[in-house]
């Protein structure tokens, strides 16, 4: 198979194959639908290019094998689903204290608690907020293809190791399960030199300890202020997003994920029903396109949310537009995606009441 | 005049312990550097540490270290051991740690016959909160979450790490060590010698358990913690080695 050559590939094998062009040195894993598929290729794939595999006992092991390989200066990563990254939080804090280069991958599913195997986007307070304790921020990447789940994988061991932050992909079930036609390329992206901190035997020079107890006070609150300051460059650096007639729409509707797939046939609906309406998505959910956000409501645009929850990311876009706009929210918490007609219906709703509700 | 002591070199210049006086962690943790000095492993070592009055390794052994949170260091050494195939890989962990919110973790490090090696302090108690019932607390014993002692009614009974871990196909090998005597330490740092060697022949995974005193938390001086060890936990957790696959096979 040729490099640029297109091939209909499912999403979850579509991120498995990508993290092994990334150069994924281990992968550690405990089966949940609907991301086994990962695994299940993983499993395979790394036994013959004679790579680290782990069938883990729990997740809690699996994310806690990607900090012990990634302290070596390796790239590595485990994926799991919304119930089962419940259990990663902890490991996520102590990853973003420690600074270490975690790259998790969460196919969402359907929550709260053990929910079920249909898709939702109830984890973005999960991903973007976290779960674990203390002040940390951890980069989040939403894929609404299947090529951009190869594209974010890229991006993702990139992002984590230049920055030394881990970092979730933000899929769903619909994307893990959906087939499409995507090419991989080359990894497009230069290798970090992690010599300098990561993990390799004291020959040569001082010991190194990664850890993250904090017995000297003010060491720590420099240290925090650190990984916040760290977070501003990555913001200034990597903050991205997807922006389509916006220029002269009066409203604009944002999705993340694979919901954005639905609103982008929406806008054209409704342009052709005279509704001056524009897309935005963001593709980095932390950080947040705040910045453009707050732009585009300055100039007077109205944005409807829609998402696959209770209003997750819409408190974001909230904030963001600051009261200078009307925002309204367009959900549902789970199962089928809402569809172009509802969204469109949905829209025509919101714009008659003239925002007075949320639907 | 002969020199017959010195700080191991695996020890950090200037370092000062912290611990508790009469504790047994100083001893558990020279052992391991003196072990580390012979085997001239020194620049080739990872340790993944624990939680509790073990993390402080990371202060006195001049060896790189990655902390991983409660219970999970042999996950963590699971990770650093398939990322780096060819560095040597322990963990030192009290019992909370390896025999209670990290069992799944042991218990399956073993059974997969991980290459690394794991040192269990049994000192029957959590030490670094003060002293409460922990997974090796002997029955009867009084701590402060068994005020009146530990009952089977509430609180079931004590874990013997090294036989469970003799018991797992993947060890190579497992053995029960004391801290309170000459004789014990001598063969305590045998063991702790032995446990690295499998790792380095390839064979599989190495554990000690090692008990050890609390005298802080014991309301004991040394010397009766010491007893305590001698007389009262060598009957419930026998001394000895368990599983050598040199020997075995």
């Amino acid at each position: 198979m040729k490099d640029c050559e297109k091939v209909l590939i499912k999403g979850n094998y579509a991120i498995a194959q990508a993290a092994v062009n990334a150069g994924c040195q281990c992968y550690f894993g405990y089966p949940i639908t609907p991301q086994t598929e990962i695994g299940e290729y993983l499993s395979g794939k790394m036994q013959e290019l004679g790579r680290g595999y782990v069938c883990a006992e729990s997740e809690l092991a699996a994310i806690n094998m990607v900090m012990g390989a990634v302290s070596t200066g390796v790239k590595a990563m485990t994926s799991s689903s919304s119930c089962a990254v419940a259990l990663m939080q902890e490991a996520l804090s102590y990853a973003a204290s420690d600074e270490l280069p975690v790259v998790l991958v969460n196919v969402m599913r359907t929550g709260p608690g053990l929910g079920y195997i249909y898709p939702a986007q109830g984890d973005y307070n999960q991903a973007v907020y976290g779960g674990g304790n203390g002040d940390y921020k951890v980069i989040v990447l939403a894929p609404s293809t299947v090529q951009e789940c190869i594209d974010l994988t890229y991006r993702a061991f990139y992002l984590a190791q230049k920055y030394r932050n881990p970092t979730i992909l933000l899929a769903d079930g619909l994307l893990g399960q959906m087939m499409e036609p995507a090419s991989f390329g080359k990894y497009p992206y230069p290798e970090i030199d992690t010599s300098a901190w990561a993990l390799s035997g004291a020959k040569g020079r001082d010991a190194r300890a990664i850890y993250s107890c904090a017995r000297d006070e003010k060491a720590q609150i420099q240290h925090i202020k650190d990984l916040f300051k760290k977070f501003e460059v990555i913001k200034e650096n990597e903050t991205s997003f997807e922006e389509i007639n916006t220029e002269d729409a009066d409203i604009i509707l944002t999705a993340f994920g694979s919901m954005a797939r639905n609103i982008k046939a929406a806008i054209k609906v409704l342009r052709k029903n005279g509704i001056k309406a524009g897309y935005f998505r963001p593709i980095t959910l932390s950080p947040f396109p705040s910045q453009r956000i707050n732009e585009l409501a300055k100039q007077g645009k109205d944005f409807i949310v829609v998402e696959m929850n209770m209003g997750q990311m819409y408190k974001d876009v909230k904030y963001a537009i600051n009261g200078q706009s009307d925002i309204a929210l367009v959900n549902r918490p789970c199962g089928e995606w809402l569809s172009v007609e509802e969204i469109v219906d949905s829209v025509k709703k919101v714009m008659e009441k003239n925002y007075a509700t949320s639907l | 005049m002969q020199q017959v002591f010195s700080i191991p070199k695996s020890f950090k210049e200037g370092f000062k312990f912290t611990f508790c006086p009469g504790c047994d962690h100083g001893i558990a943790m020279r052992l391991v550097a003196e072990v580390i000095d012979e085997l001239g492993i020194r620049e080739n070592i990872i340790s993944s540490t624990a939680i509790g009055c073990s993390v402080f390794i990371y202060d006195f052994l001049n060896i790189d270290c990655v902390e991983a949170p409660h219970g999970r260091a042999l996950a963590s050494a699971t990770g650093v051991k398939r990322a780096q195939p060819d560095k040597v890989v322990f963990t030192y962990s009290g019992d909370g740690d390896f025999a209670s919110i990290g069992l799944a973790e042991s218990m399956n490090v073993a059974l997969r016959g991980e290459s690394i090696t794991s040192f269990m302090l049994n000192n029957t108690t959590y030490g670094m909160t003060g002293g409460q019932l922990g997974p090796t607390t002997t029955m009867g014993q009084k701590t402060t979450t068994s005020p009146m002692g530990r009952n089977r009614e509430y609180y079931g009974y004590p874990i013997k790490m090294a036989e469970h871990m003799a018991l797992c196909d993947g060890t190579a090998f497992s053995a029960r060590v004391a801290l309170d005597s000459v004789p014990h330490i001598n063969q305590a740092k045998a063991a702790i010698k032995r446990a690295f060697e499998v790792q380095l022949e390839g064979l599989g995974f190495g554990f000690v358990e090692i008990l050890s005193s609390c005298p802080t938390n014991w309301h004991m001086t040394p010397e009766q913690a010491h007893e305590r060890i001698k007389t009262e936990m060598t009957e419930i957790f026998p001394l000895g080695i368990f599983k050598d696959v040199k020997n075995n096979n």
